[in-house]
């Protein structure tokens, strides 16, 4: 085990390598550079402007330039520095990955929850009058665009519902919490309904389904058969044979399914003011903030790629039946 | 590509719409008349072709409406839904209907190119890496693996914001074809893993060593021999990447970095509705409900051609 995660770490490291140099060929083609925003500063002289150069090693040849970049990046966890907030780069991704991973995490929950009991109903009773809705529904949680979607929770549940409980909107329409009430986890929780909810629904309706086909499939196989010939009751069948084996390749595929994950975040903490991630890189993009762009691209995809291989890991401890060479 | 479009023409338009209801023994069955056959036995997707043809009839004949997509009217603002004015006005007093419809081929214009351009490549990838095989799928597939692991809206802004900013695209700045090539650049990795995955299958047939037997070289059969029996797979990953990219454009678009103000696309006036939303709240419902009829149609379209293509899907009523 130890030596098959080691080798796919090892594995990682040229896909890491040609991404690195993809974003980093990327933002030095950029007209200046890094310093594009000090040119156009008139208060700077070119005198200061090239001393700035010689700092950054910017006048040295673009190899050199990106060795040392790596090399801070990885060995010196110096991920540089925030034009906008002339902050490091590093603390500004720590201070905001929480709210992300809290939001997104919870989701995730809130999505299992509902698409595996979902899922397993509508595959043992196929084509029945509740799967026919099932499917219409997550045809429809698919196709909707979550970032329409989170304003029209916004429109019902902020300006049209009231709170029955109190004054005010019956759902907050954004940021994290009341100012004042920092360390309350009921009004943290409040806060997060909507953007929990938007963030689920496309994820449910396509679990959901993605269980329903792969629970359809192991249900036609002979073992599920040897199973009710014994006698075993349905509700044995379903969950410890069948749900079992058919929950295997959902992890697969919901680590597939990560770098769109972070994708979403951008989306929904963007319309619920999230103080996460996405909101972070939005903030960024508008500013022109490339060190902020560069880190929190390169931190992502090797969360994605960690995540990929921690997935493979389970996916081995779930199913005795495969081995790591 | 262009065997591909015939082909979906060809079992679009051609056939006889109900001639095939009592399969003749003489006439040949071919696929494409098996393929509608069976697409045709699932009611939504033949719904969907036809709600998604009058939505292109109706987004293409914009200039039919008496406003235009720019013409402002400071006096009627905020205009509710109503006769003259089907959805309303917006702050600048533009006719919202005749916004949407303009921005409706801009995103669907968006939609179709990414499509085929992200679809060509990812073919091309895949081809080349499933027929010859060794350090050539190698290579290629830790490209397409480099691909997979980017958090593909996080790069997208990235790249579209650095696109803007070359000096050598200045004069294309706030071009349509910008969006598209960089929603095509980051979507080619899903049809190339697909089309790999059939071309490592299918070169071990025997017709294939037949036709390589008879002396044909290795493009004729990549592209007469084996591309054309990838055609069902690879028309259900051409809706998947057509639902893809009208999402992607409208939510790059609704970020700002997508199409470009004062060109309309459906994000975009979503995004300049977005303030407006406590006042006028009929300014995002629309552009946003466009977006998620056409998706989802596009979704049963491909619902009903993966059955259709797929011999072992059973009706069951």
């Amino acid at each position: 085990m130890l030596t098959y995660i080691a080798r796919r770490l090892l594995q990682s490291i040229p896909i890491m390598f040609l991404l690195s140099v993809f974003l980093f060929g990327l933002v030095r083609l950029m007209p200046g550079g890094p310093l594009a925003q000090a040119e156009r500063n008139p208060n700077v002289s070119p005198e200061q402007l090239s001393l700035m150069r010689v700092r950054l090693g910017l006048d040295q040849p673009l190899p050199i330039q990106y060795i040392k970049w790596m090399k801070a990046f990885v060995l010196e966890g110096d991920w540089g520095y925030s034009i906008k907030f002339r902050k490091p780069v590093s603390e500004m991704i720590w201070d905001r990955l929480p709210a992300t991973l809290l939001l997104f995490g919870v989701s995730f929950l809130v999505t299992l929850l509902i698409a595996i009991p979902v899922g397993v109903y509508s595959a043992i009773k196929p084509y029945s009058l509740f799967d026919n809705i099932i499917t219409t529904l997550s045809f429809a949680g698919q196709s909707v665009p979550v970032y329409w979607f989170g304003l029209i929770l916004i429109l019902v549940f902020y300006l049209k519902l009231q709170n029955p409980f109190g004054d005010g909107p019956m759902f907050p329409a954004g940021s994290m919490y009341t100012i004042g009430k920092e360390d309350d986890v009921m009004d943290l929780l409040w806060h997060m309904v909507l953007p929990v909810i938007a963030t689920s629904v496309g994820w449910v309706a396509w679990y959901s389904r993605f269980l329903r086909s792969s629970m359809r499939d192991i249900l036609n196989e002979d073992f599920i058969r040897t199973a009710r010939a014994k006698g075993l009751s349905a509700r044995m069948v379903y969950f410890k044979h069948a749900l079992r084996n058919a929950l295997l390749p959902l992890v697969t595929m919901m680590a597939l399914d990560l770098p769109t994950v972070f994708g979403g975040a951008v989306f929904i903490e963007t319309i619920f003011s999230w103080p996460g991630m996405g909101r972070l890189f939005w903030d960024a993009a508008r500013g022109r903030d490339y060190p902020v762009l560069l880190a929190s691209v390169m931190i992502q995809a090797a969360l994605i790629l960690l995540f990929n291989l921690l997935a493979d890991v389970i996916y081995g401890w779930l199913d005795p039946r495969i081995r790591y060479e | 590509m262009l065997f591909m479009a015939g082909s979906i023409l060809e079992f679009v338009m051609n056939e006889p719409l109900n001639a095939n209801e009592t399969m003749n023994i003489q006439s040949p069955v071919t696929l494409s008349s098996l393929v509608w056959k069976r697409f045709k036995r699932h009611r939504l997707a033949l719904a969907s072709v036809v709600v998604l043809a009058m939505m292109a009839i109706l987004v293409f004949s914009a200039s039919l409406t008496p406003y235009t997509s720019t013409e402002q009217n400071p006096t009627n603002k905020y205009a509710t839904p109503s006769v003259e004015h089907w959805f309303g006005t917006d702050e600048l007093g533009r006719d919202v209907f005749t916004r949407i419809l303009y921005g409706g081929q801009i995103s669907l214009a968006v939609g179709f190119f990414s499509t085929v351009i992200s679809l060509t490549l990812g073919i091309v990838v895949g081809a080349l890496s499933g027929y010859y095989g060794g350090w050539i799928d190698n290579v290629l597939m830790r490209i397409t693996d480099t691909f997979l692991i980017m958090p593909v809206v996080f790069v997208l802004i990235l790249f579209s914001a650095l696109l803007r900013e070359l000096p050598a695209l200045a004069d294309f700045r706030s071009s349509v074809w910008l969006v598209i090539i960089a929603i095509s650049a980051f979507a080619w990795m899903w049809p190339s893993r697909i089309a790999r995955g059939l071309f490592l299958v299918l070169r071990e047939r025997e017709f294939v060593s037949a036709s390589r037997a008879l002396g044909a070289s290795d493009a004729r059969l990549i592209f007469l021999r084996i591309l054309p029996n990838c055609i069902g797979p690879l028309l259900v990953s051409a809706t998947l990447q057509m639902a893809y990219a009208i999402i992607t454009e409208s939510g790059l678009s609704y970020l700002g970095f997508g199409i470009q103000p004062p060109t309309p696309s459906w994000g975009n006036i979503l995004e300049s509705a977005q303030v407006h939303v406590y006042r006028a709240p009929w300014l995002a419902i629309f552009p946003g409900l466009m977006i998620f009829i056409t998706v989802i149609c596009i979704n049963f379209i491909g619902d009903g051609l993966r059955d259709a293509f797929d011999p072992y899907v059973v009706h069951e009523k």
